[in-house]
């Protein structure tokens, strides 16, 4: 079998010419149809803007999600176009967690958070620091079957719990400096009758 | 024939001298002074406070736009100048008495409310509620030292 895009050489009388293949002739007649130009992006990545009012140490009340109301300290702005924030876990139960901007008010209160240990700081705000980890054995039939038994209790990696404390353990101490804030930060938020979020200040 | 003791009624009455509160307009919530009356429905105030920014010009203001005060400057004459106004006005303290008002007081405080912030509402919770604490446990000594009834 001859190579499909390759022409032939024919005899002509004493003349010799190579005659291409018929798929690579050149058309008889210009397409109807333009081709169609992909269009071009013209949108950048950029850097995520965040508003002035969450500055690192601000008291954030969290709007959406498993700890909507609570009052938790902004930490840092990840690369990622998410805050970091902890409860800290002592007072409020929020443990290191990243959170959208957009679900979540600033307050006014801030928080002396220069004593917090950078070095770990740095480890919690890897990219990869929040994924979960993949489970080895896949649930199967019979674990299914197995409803008898208890299932596992999941438990909290050592290492996670020990970046927390490391990280709570100064803002705690300067939580304890001002009268009602350890409390405050234990409280939840929520609308009471009359309350009116848009003319509140925070 | 019984005794009829008649009194005058203690209405406050439109008049010259007489201290209103404005409640609509620009000059929202400030103080002036009738000078004039002009018809039955407005009058003619004028407000020369010493402080800039409680200053109400001279100006003719309907009565639906005011509240009377208790306050009177008396012996004004009428359609007084500004400054024969702002003399009598100092001498009667105006702004002094119209401050220590309930009135001016209970604003005053939800104007303050208003503008607390997050943290500072949730500590007035707090101490509202360490106060009613203490009046409640007083409250309760005294019901037991109470003799039962």
């Amino acid at each position: 079998m001859s190579d499909s895009t390759v022409g032939q050489t024919k005899q002509f009388g004493k003349g010799q010419r190579t005659v291409p293949h018929p798929a690579q002739k050149a058309q008889k007649w210009y397409p109807v149809d333009d081709e169609s130009q992909p269009k071009k992006v013209r949108k950048a990545i950029r850097p995520a803007k965040v508003r002035e009012s969450l500055q690192p140490g601000t008291v954030l009340i969290l709007l959406a999600g498993r700890f909507r109301g609570k009052r938790v300290v902004l930490l840092k702005h990840l690369e990622q176009g998410v805050l970091l924030v902890t409860g800290p876990f002592k007072i409020n139960g929020v443990p290191l967690r990243r959170v959208n901007a957009r679900y979540v008010i600033a307050t006014s209160t801030r928080i002396d958070i220069s004593g917090v240990d950078a070095q770990t700081l740095e480890k919690v705000s890897a990219a990869d620091y929040f994924t979960k980890e993949k489970k080895a054995e896949k649930k199967t039939e019979e674990a299914f079957f197995k409803q008898g038994e208890k299932p596992q209790k999941k438990v909290v990696a050592s290492a996670r719990a020990s970046d927390q404390k490391a990280v709570d353990q100064s803002i705690l101490a300067s939580v304890k400096k001002e009268a009602f804030l350890g409390s405050y930060l234990a409280s939840t938020f929520s609308l009471r009758n009359g309350d009116k979020p848009h003319e509140m200040k925070w | 024939m019984a005794d009829i003791d008649v009194q005058v009624a203690q209405w406050k009455l439109v008049e010259v001298g007489r201290v209103v509160l404005i409640r609509s307009g620009p000059y929202t919530g400030k103080l002036a002074a009738i000078v004039e009356i002009v018809d039955h429905k407005r009058v003619l105030v004028d407000g020369p406070s010493t402080e800039e920014q409680k200053i109400v010009p001279r100006h003719v203001l309907p009565l639906s736009h005011a509240t009377l005060t208790h306050f009177v400057i008396p012996r004004l004459p009428r359609a007084a100048g500004t400054g024969p106004v702002k003399k009598l006005w100092q001498k009667e303290e105006i702004d002094g008495k119209w401050a220590k008002s309930n009135f001016a007081q209970k604003t005053e405080r939800a104007e303050r409310r208003k503008n607390l912030s997050d943290f500072e509402r949730f500590k007035v919770l707090r101490l509202r509620k360490q106060a009613r604490y203490e009046v409640q446990k007083a409250h309760a000594k005294l019901r037991a030292a109470a003799p039962k009834s």
